[in-house]
């Protein structure tokens, strides 16, 4: 178990080296510098400037000048805020993100499983045709699209919910929706399939042959199996969740890393597009990561098969 | 009931011995993927896709040149105009109308989501049929570095790419493909291992078949379906991807539209109760990626001989 542990920790390490360095080879072929723009700068404070950037060292050198920044945690300034380095950006961003992803998260879970185990207990029967109706309408509708128009419903014509920021809870409540509802729909459609699957094992006869409550068996037989394929997407799940949230950010003005991620964009703003995606990347794969060793300990038939390995 | 069966002299002749009428097959053979369309064609769901799909891409064929306007010509004394007789969706805050812009973004939203799917095709098929074929070290070598690009997040580094490259069509193809083929090789890689070790390919071998016939005549052939349906769900997740970029405006460039940045457009207007101008956008992108899924989905239940009945 440990071994297994340390052997997909150092490819998740290896991973997000490469992310790194991907993303610096990227932001770096870029044409022209940073400070190219301001043509009005003397050449000395230009010439000062490149090198309190080592701008002006060759690329190798600004690479491992940049790998140990980065290892340091530090993702170094902003070039558009004269104040703010990207560290105080993502110190003020972080928690906000973390909140939206996190509600969405709970809510897709909760509700997808729900829903999931409803259809394949009511198959080919209302409740059935309503959970997968509800599954189509999330996978069909972009989150972009679904947020606009909760804003246009929910918010601006009938005023439940404030139309944006990010203030009290009320405020949460839309974007969190708009944010859960891709998967969460997954999630009901592969916990229906799985169900659906478990439920026609023997063992499930067995328990309802030997006399169990309906309730214990859906619970402690089918629900529990049945949850293990949905383990393995959670992982990819959540890093949708993560990228979708900097549309979701930008359409409800929530002041988190998505938002400076796409304000940075905008800007042409390179250490903030840089050290968020590098961030990005490392929250992704560290989920990941922790998803793939969470799966191993819960199901014991892959402790077996890695042991004997 | 109790109708009497005539019994006459010729029932008693004795039947001629001929094996080769006996063996003779008296129906038609339904080729594999004839019984695979006979089975898609009873799924209501999938054949609704599959009507919506042609209606779409005839439409966008030919929506753009059916009531006489220009997706990009400006008329400022009609802005904003509801849906009527003249301009049959109404037209945008610049006054161009936006039927035609509609299915000119059609154009555009399905060309990039077809060419997207086909190059991850291409791209999957060879990287993974080298993979399995060669095997041994270069394929552990080529599915490491194939797993690696995989754990990066995909929309962050179309985002990215896109940020160096200028807006346009095939700067979006190109950001999309440069990641997207991963999936796809990862499956031709499985399929061709798994059918590597199938008996009638070892025949083959035996029997002297050259590498080139096993794969027209067993390897391609035999792993065309999950590829198909990788494809077919390939192009809702471009379309969608595309969507987004375009959404956050690093995608397609007015005067040109796509779904994306038609909703985007629209975002604005809805404060001002254009909703029809965020409906319509909306509306295609969601019954596109309905109508790819479904298909999808009733592709990969007829391709499944387990299912059969």
């Amino acid at each position: 178990m440990l071994k297994y542990v340390l052997h997909r920790f150092m490819w998740a390490i290896i991973t997000l080296w490469a992310t790194i360095t991907i993303t610096f080879i990227i932001m770096h072929s870029i044409p022209g510098d940073p400070f190219a723009k301001e043509g009005t700068m003397p050449e000395s404070v230009y010439e000062n400037l490149q090198r309190h950037y080592n701008l002006d060292k060759p690329k190798i050198v600004q690479y491992f000048f940049y790998l140990k920044q980065v290892a340091l945690l530090d993702f170094g300034p902003s070039l558009k805020s004269k104040t703010l380095t990207v560290n105080d950006y993502i110190e003020k961003g972080f928690p906000v993100s973390f909140h939206l992803g996190a509600q969405a998260m709970i809510i897709a879970v909760f509700f997808g499983l729900i829903l999931g185990v409803i259809a394949s207990l009511y198959r080919k029967r209302w409740p059935d045709y309503t959970s997968m109706i509800i599954a189509i309408i999330g996978i069909s509708v972009p989150s972009f699209v679904l947020a606009t128009l909760l804003i246009n419903f929910l918010a601006v014509k009938w005023s439940f919910f404030p139309v944006a920021t990010w203030k009290s809870w009320s405020h949460t409540v839309l974007p969190s929706i708009a944010l859960a509802m891709m998967p969460l729909a997954y999630i009901a459609r592969l916990m229906r399939t799985s169900m659906i699957e478990v439920l026609n094992q023997d063992y499930i006869l067995t328990a309802k042959a030997k006399g169990l409550r309906k309730n214990a068996v859906i619970i402690k037989h089918a629900i529990r199996n049945a949850l293990m394929p949905v383990v393995t997407i959670l992982g990819i799940l959540t890093a949708n969740v993560v990228t979708g949230s900097f549309v979701i950010e930008h359409i409800f003005g929530i002041p988190g890393i998505g938002e400076m991620f796409v304000k940075g964009i905008m800007n042409r703003d390179y250490p903030v597009i840089l050290g968020s995606t590098v961030f990005y990347s490392a929250i992704l794969i560290f989920l990941i990561f922790i998803v793939d060793v969470v799966y191993t300990w819960i199901d014991p038939r892959i402790k077996v098969t890695g042991a004997s390995k | 009931m109790a109708g009497k069966i005539e019994v006459t002299e010729e029932m008693f002749i004795p039947a001629e011995n001929n094996f080769q009428e006996a063996d003779r097959i008296s129906r038609p053979t339904i080729s594999y993927w004839s019984d695979v369309w006979r089975r898609l064609r009873a799924n209501k769901l999938a054949m609704t896709g599959l009507v919506l799909i042609i209606l779409l891409c005839l439409m966008a064929i030919f929506g753009p040149y059916m009531n006489g306007f220009t997706y990009y010509e400006q008329d400022f004394t009609k802005k904003n105009l509801a849906p009527n007789a003249e301009h049959w969706f109404g037209t945008d805050a610049s006054g161009r109308d936006l039927f035609t812009r509609a299915w000119y973004g059609a154009r555009i939203s399905l060309f990039i989501g077809l060419m997207a799917a086909l190059i991850d095709f291409m791209l999957g098929v060879i990287y993974g049929g080298i993979s399995a074929i060669r095997g041994g070290r270069t394929d552990n070598i080529m599915m490491r570095i194939a797993e690696v690009i995989y754990s990066i997040p995909y929309l962050l580094m179309v985002i990215l790419i896109m940020v160096v490259l200028k807006p346009g069509i095939f700067p979006i193809i190109i950001a999309m493909t440069i990641t997207g083929w991963i999936p796809m090789a990862r499956l031709v890689r499985g399929q061709v291992l798994q059918l590597k070790e199938n008996e009638y390919v070892q025949a083959a071998k035996v029997a002297g078949a050259k590498l080139s016939w096993t794969l027209r005549k067993h390897l391609i052939p035999n792993s065309m379906g999950p590829i198909l349906v990788n494809v077919t769900l390939t192009i809702p997740t471009a379309i969608f991807a595309e969507a987004t970029l375009s959404f956050l405006g690093l995608g397609i460039q007015p005067p040109q539209a796509s779904w994306g940045s038609l909703t985007n457009d629209a975002l604005g207007s809805i404060l001002i109760g254009n909703f029809y101008q965020l409906a319509i956008p909306a509306l295609l992108i969601s019954l596109t990626m309905f109508a790819f899924n479904v298909l999808g989905d009733g592709l990969q239940d007829a391709l499944d001989p387990k299912l059969r009945e």
